[in-house]
């Protein structure tokens, strides 16, 4: 018989790519719970994954309506994706998303960086899509630590019990 | 479910080591299950346990957001005091359920 060893999570890398509300509250959910459970979490945001991070657009983030199919109207018919093309409609959805959210105590973006970097978590920039958007340390939160490569993004994944994430 | 001694009393546990019955909680239960974890229980300790305790009774979901918020001690300050499990460690001490908020 084989002994089954139990390696319990120590570390988890989570990379967020895309700037949809539920995309980045993805990766900021679990990271926060990764600390919150005695975890080292590090964020790593590329591509448009950049806007959580970005002083100008972090609490601006918006859910599409178009061409998302689990959108439905209120009571559960379907959202047809042309409704979702009207001028406001997306960034009236993404408020009331928002406010659903507060009423479970999740917080704006800002003020979950603040709760994660409180419990030991890292947030750390894509250096090759920063370059690409022309983003500079200054343009990003206070609470991204460094602008990184992927190079130093996998020199931070060693030892035992560590996952990468790709949200 | 378990018995366990804690301080002299007999108390029912859940296999994670929260107190069945919010009840029986007592400072010295809180005191003893925090030196089974290494951590001494001081003031500020009590005080976020009777927060978690009242907001628990009152029927609310807790969360850390909301600890930080009660003017008692900001997020920083709740990792610091219950390491490793700011609402984990600090509900099983309050004699409360496991939280089961993701937050």
């Amino acid at each position: 018989m084989t002994e089954v060893k139990e390696t319990p999570l120590k570390k988890v890398l989570i990379i967020v790519a895309k700037a949809n509300i539920e995309d980045v509250y993805a990766g900021l959910i679990m990271a926060n719970g990764a600390v919150m459970e005695g975890i080292e979490a590090k964020l790593f945001f590329t591509f448009f994954g950049l806007d959580a991070i970005t002083k100008k657009y972090m609490n601006k983030l918006h859910t599409s309506t178009v061409g998302n199919p689990g959108m439905r109207m209120p009571g559960g018919l379907p959202f047809p994706t042309l409704l979702g093309a009207i001028p406001g409609v997306e960034a009236g959805v993404s408020a009331m998303m928002k406010k659903q959210m507060d009423e479970l105590d999740v917080p704006p973006v800002d003020e979950f960086l603040d709760m994660i970097t409180a419990g030991g978590g890292e947030i750390y920039a894509c250096k090759m899509a920063a370059d690409m958007f022309k983003l500079t340390k200054d343009d990003l939160s206070d609470h991204v630590e460094a602008i990184i490569t992927v190079g130093d993004l996998y020199a931070m994944s060693g030892g035992e019990g560590t996952q990468i994430i790709f949200t | 479910m378990a018995e366990k001694n804690l301080a002299g009393k007999t108390v029912e546990v859940t296999e994670e080591g929260y107190l069945v019955n919010t009840g029986d909680w007592s400072k010295e239960i809180a005191a003893e299950m925090a030196k089974e974890d290494g951590i001494e229980l001081t003031d500020k300790h009590y005080e976020v346990l009777d927060y978690l305790r009242k907001e628990q009774a009152a029927g609310a979901t807790l969360t850390i957001r909301k600890v930080g918020k009660s003017g008692i001690t900001d997020i920083k300050g709740l990792y610091q005091l219950f390491p490793g499990g700011p609402l984990k460690l600090s509900s099983k001490y309050a004699g409360i359920p496991k939280p089961a908020s993701c937050v």
